[in-house]
This record gives structure tokens, C-alpha cells and sequence, in this order.
């Protein structure tokens, strides 16, 4: 009997020291991952979320011209730009250039995606590499660039006056079409990435089934390979959208201040007109927009990945 | 005749054509970064076409050019502290992200990834509109904190994808084995996820480097970085000097590129 219970004895405690020990482990993995999250959290509460809430309690505001900021609750810094018919015409042109950029955009990446994801050489990684690289250089440089090969002086109107079809140069720069041409191309890697990345399902296998079976060349890519493509260039498309409707460098160097879009407006309102409040209510209107948009890209996205 | 049709070796003109496209293309892709190259080795006293000779003087210029000194100068300290910083801050938490179960793990993820999402110039304004009254416009600490934001996801995001093709059994091993949790931590998993917090630090890197809106806002009348320093330049002289300086920007980042390349792969690191 005693030689029966004797083993059973020991049972209970360790059973329950168990316990304990798991909990032990649970408490102390809590601690651990708690303490290694902390860091980065707070990090990017005092350099992202405090900024952004306390711009938003900002748009509330009541600015003045002189800079002098009221601390008070009114929505007259949303009024003013959305019954404005000048910031009405700023928020339609920043959308017009996002919808054409995106556009331009898409069409000439679609060619060097198409390639990509279709070669077989074995330099496709490195071209790969040279496609987006351009995303790790400075938005100046690449915007002064183009400044050189716009400009009035430049690449563009030297050659075509030295071959004599124009008399007068072009103008290039301080418009919109200038700031179209150089955004097309800031965002091409990023259009490129998305479209490789969203061609998953593009096979030459299907496309050479299409042509044994009698589809003509034409017909191949407007039936097989363009459909296979779509998610990939929407994604592409909303992407560069995004960018461009937000994006400053650009716009204020290639613009020459002769480009007004929602971007150049907020840093105008600052620096030039020291109006705050409204700055940061124009912001949470771009803020607005961007998010919108954001969250069909990322639905759209995830509909492709699933 | 249907024979012939499929043995005979055809030329096809579509492939010689769309190959030329996609050249040209990948020509317009570099157009910019390729003739301020040019420009910067042009002999032409103001901006012009075609290069009327060979020159380094641009080059030889830079360093008395003050304005680009100082701007180097900050610039440089600026990327290295935030480097430093997002490396101490994103890759503990791109671990407990990994090799913990908690609740919320997806939404603490997007968290730190959702940075990328705000554009830059509505941070800008939170941060200078934040800082100005607590006198960190025109700090280091105020650029520093300013880019901290914009860096974070990258370093989690490469660290994240370093950890996910490995798996924990190294570690347990070495935990099993008497390793305590650091010494785990340096002899194991460091050297795991090191390609992922090297790509991620380079990036973090460059990015600072690079950023001019927040710079521009946070710091432009008192502590004005590089970029800050050209993009005023450009905006009054659109002359060749910013051209060699450009040239030594674009070198930086392609040292960037070529490690990213190395150790991780530059799709998958800014996929």
C-alpha cells in the first residue's frame, strides 16, 4: 500500500511546479518581448505618432497671418479649403497629375516588368538590380537631372535647335509637363517592383499553349498575357498614384512655383504664409485622401496575394 | 504546308523590336543619374549642350564650396547616429516579432511598417509643428528623431526576412546546450540575421541621407543637410558645380546598392 502510494507522492508537486514553470516561462517570455518591443515603440511614438496627433489637433486651430497661433476648436481651416475654389482647383490638379503620372507611368514600366519576369538570361538578377536601383538615390539629384536635360539650355533643346527643328526652345521646365516627365520616371522602380511582384501567374507556358492552339501573336497578349497582368498594373497604378499626389521635391523644383499641388501648398503655407493651422488641415485633407486609397491598394493586394 | 510552316526558322521582328523598347526605356529609367555624369566632367562654363571638353574642375571645386562641406558634414553625422539608432530600436523588435506569440503581433507590425504609408511631407509638418515648441527645430536631435520615423520599417522589414528563412532549432540547441539568453542572442541568432541587419542599416543609411522634406522643415534656416543645402541651389542656379557633387551622391548610393545586393538581394530587401 505505502509502496503503491510512495510514487504517486512526488506526482503532485512536480505536477504542480510544472505549472508554475510554465507560467514562469510565460511570464518571463512576456517580459522579454515586452522589453525588446519597447524600444522601437517608443521610438516611434515620440517621432510618429506624437507628431501626427498633435498636427491634427493643430488643424483645429486658428491660425493668423502674422504666425501667431489661437488655441481654440473650429473647423474654418477645413472650410476655407474645401469651399475655396482655388484650393478645389489645387486638389484637382495634384489628382489630375497623380491619375497621368500613374498612367505614363504603367505603360512605360509594363515593357521592362514584362521582360523581367519573362527572361531567362542569366544577368535577369542584375537587371533587376538596375531597374530599381534608382530608388536608393537622392529624389534631388535625380529631379536636378532632369532640370539638365529639360531646362531651356538642355539636353533636349540643345539637341533639337542643333538639328535644327525648333527655333525657339521648349518649355520643359516650370510646368506641368516637366514635373509629369520627371515623376514618371522617379517612380518607374517602384512600378516595376510592384509588377514583377504582381505577375505571379503569367507562365510562358500559357501563352505558348495560346499560340499552338492558333491564337495569333496579337491576340495572345490581349486574351493570355494583358489579363494575367491586370491585378499587377492596377497595383502599380495606385501605387504611383499615391506617390505622386504626395510627393514635394519634384513638383517644387521642376515647377519652378509655377506648379501648385497639395504638397507645395502645405510648405508655401508654412515658411511663406506661417499659417499653421491651416497648413496642418491641408494635410490631414491629403492625409484623407492618401489613406483611402491606401486601403483599396492594400485590399487589392491582398486579393492577389490570397 | 503546315509542316513547313512550323520547321522553317522564322524571324520574327516583334523580338529584335521589343528588346531595342525595353533598352530605351531602361535608358530613360537612367537618363538622369547618366548626364549629370556627363555634366560634371563637361568643360562648358555655364549649363549647356553638347560638352565642349574634359574637366575636373567641378570636382576640385567642392571642396571650397562651404555650403556643401557643412552640408556633408551634418548630413553625415545625421545618417550615422539614426543608423545606429533604428539598428538598437527595429532589430529587438523585428525578433520579438519573430520568435514570440503575443496578442496584437499582426497590428504591432503594421505599426512599425506603417511609416512608409504617412507622406513625408505630412510628417514633416507634424514633426516641425511638434518640435518648434520644444526647441528641437534646427537640432541634430530634431533631424535625427525626424528621420527615426522613416527608417524604422526598412531595418524591421530586413530583419523579419533574414529571421523567417531560419528556423529556431539553432537556437535551442544552444539554449539546451547551457547558452544563456545573450550569449544565444550574439553566437546564434546574430550571426543568423545578419544580412538582414546589414541590408537594413545601409538602407536606413542612405535613406537619412538622402531625405530632404523633413530635413528641409525640421532644420532649413539653422542646421540645413546636404540635400537641404543642393536642393536651394538648384532652385536659384541650375549650373554644372551641384553636378559633381550629384556624382558623389549617386556613388554613395550605388555602394549602397551593391551591399544590399550582396547580402540579401535588392528586390527582396525593398520589396
Amino acid at each position: 500500500m505505502t509502496l503503491l502510494e510512495a510514487p504517486a507522492a512526488p506526482e503532485r508537486p512536480r505536477a504542480k511546479n510544472e505549472g508554475q514553470l510554465e507560467r514562469a516561462t510565460e511570464r518571463r517570455n512576456r517580459r522579454t518581448y515586452l522589453a525588446l518591443l519597447l524600444p522601437g515603440l517608443l521610438g516611434l511614438l515620440v517621432s510618429f505618432v506624437f507628431p501626427l496627433a498633435y498636427m491634427v489637433r493643430m488643424s483645429f486651430n486658428q491660425g493668423s497671418p502674422d504666425g501667431v497661433i489661437v488655441e481654440t476648436f473650429t473647423l474654418d481651416t477645413y472650410i476655407q479649403p474645401l469651399t475655396d475654389p482655388y484650393y478645389w482647383k489645387v486638389t484637382l490638379d495634384t489628382f489630375q497629375m497623380g491619375v497621368t503620372v500613374g498612367v505614363l507611368c504603367v505603360l512605360v514600366s509594363y515593357p521592362v516588368a514584362l521582360f523581367l519576369a519573362r527572361s531567362t538570361s542569366k544577368y535577369r538578377g542584375l537587371l533587376i538590380a538596375i531597374a530599381i536601383a534608382p530608388l536608393l538615390t537622392s529624389a534631388v539629384v535625380r529631379t536636378y537631372g532632369w532640370m539638365v536635360i529639360l531646362g531651356t539650355n538642355g539636353l533636349v533643346n540643345s539637341s533639337l535647335t542643333g538639328l535644327g527643328l525648333i527655333d525657339t526652345p521648349l518649355k520643359l521646365t516650370n510646368n506641368m509637363a516637366g514635373v509629369t516627365i520627371g515623376l514618371v520616371e522617379i517612380f518607374m522602380p517602384y512600378a516595376i517592383l510592384a509588377m514583377i511582384s504582381g505577375f505571379g501567374r503569367l507562365s510562358p507556358q500559357l501563352e505558348e499553349a495560346a499560340g499552338s492552339l492558333g491564337a495569333s501573336k496579337f491576340k495572345v497578349f490581349t486574351r493570355v498575357t494583358l489579363p494575367l497582368c491586370l491585378p499587377g498594373l492596377l497595383t502599380a497604378f495606385l501605387l504611383v498614384f499615391v506617390l505622386s499626389i504626395s510627393t514635394f521635391i519634384t513638383p517644387r523644383l521642376l515647377g519652378g512655383g509655377s506648379v501648385q499641388v497639395l504638397a507645395t501648398e502645405i510648405y508655401d503655407q508654412t515658411t511663406g504664409l506661417l499659417n499653421w493651422p491651416f497648413a496642418a488641415a491641408l494635410s490631414v485633407i491629403l492625409l484623407v485622401l492618401f489613406g483611402l486609397i491606401i486601403a483599396v491598394y492594400q485590399r487589392l493586394t491582398r486579393k492577389i496575394g490570397g | 504546308m503546315s509542316e513547313a510552316k512550323v520547321f522553317k526558322p522564322r524571324f520574327n521582328p516583334a523580338k529584335p523590336a521589343f528588346g531595342l523598347l525595353v533598352f530605351l526605356l531602361y535608358l530613360f529609367l537612367l537618363a538622369p543619374l547618366l548626364i549629370v555624369f556627363v555634366v560634371s566632367f563637361a568643360a562648358n562654363q555655364y549649363l549647356s549642350f553638347p560638352p565642349e571638353g574634359f574637366t575636373l574642375k567641378w570636382y576640385g571645386m567642392l571642396p571650397q564650396e562651404g555650403t556643401f562641406m557643412e552640408g556633408m558634414k551634418v548630413s553625415l553625422i545625421v545618417a550615422v547616429i539614426v543608423t545606429l539608432i533604428v539598428l538598437a530600436l527595429g532589430v529587438p523588435a523585428a525578433l520579438a516579432l519573430d520568435r514570440f506569440e503575443f496578442k496584437a503581433k499582426a497590428a504591432v507590425q503594421s505599426f512599425f511598417l506603417s511609416p512608409l504609408l504617412i507622406p513625408s511631407i505630412v510628417l514633416a509638418l507634424g514633426m516641425v509643428l511638434l518640435f518648434g515648441p520644444l526647441k528641437l527645430t534646427n537640432t541634430y536631435a530634431g533631424i535625427v528623431i525626424g528621420h527615426v520615423a522613416i527608417t524604422i520599417p526598412f531595418v524591421i522589414r530586413t530583419t523579419l526576412m533574414s529571421l523567417a528563412t531560419t528556423d529556431t532549432s539553432c537556437e535551442a540547441a544552444a539554449r539546451i546546450l547551457g547558452a544563456g539568453s545573450w550569449t544565444v542572442f550574439r553566437r546564434v541568432t546574430l550571426p543568423i540575421i545578419q544580412p538582414g541587419v546589414i541590408a537594413g542599416g545601409v538602407i536606413a543609411f542612405i535613406v537619412s541621407f538622402d531625405e530632404a522634406v523633413i530635413s528641409l522643415f525640421v532644420a532649413e534656416s539653422g542646421l540645413p543637410t546636404l540635400p537641404v543645402q543642393v536642393l536651394r541651389y538648384v532652385e536659384n542656379s541650375a549650373d554644372a558645380a551641384v553636378a559633381a557633387l550629384s556624382v558623389i551622391l549617386i556613388l554613395i548610393s550605388l555602394a549602397v546598392v551593391v551591399v544590399v545586393e550582396r547580402v540579401m538581394g535588392l528586390r527582396k530587401a525593398l520589396r
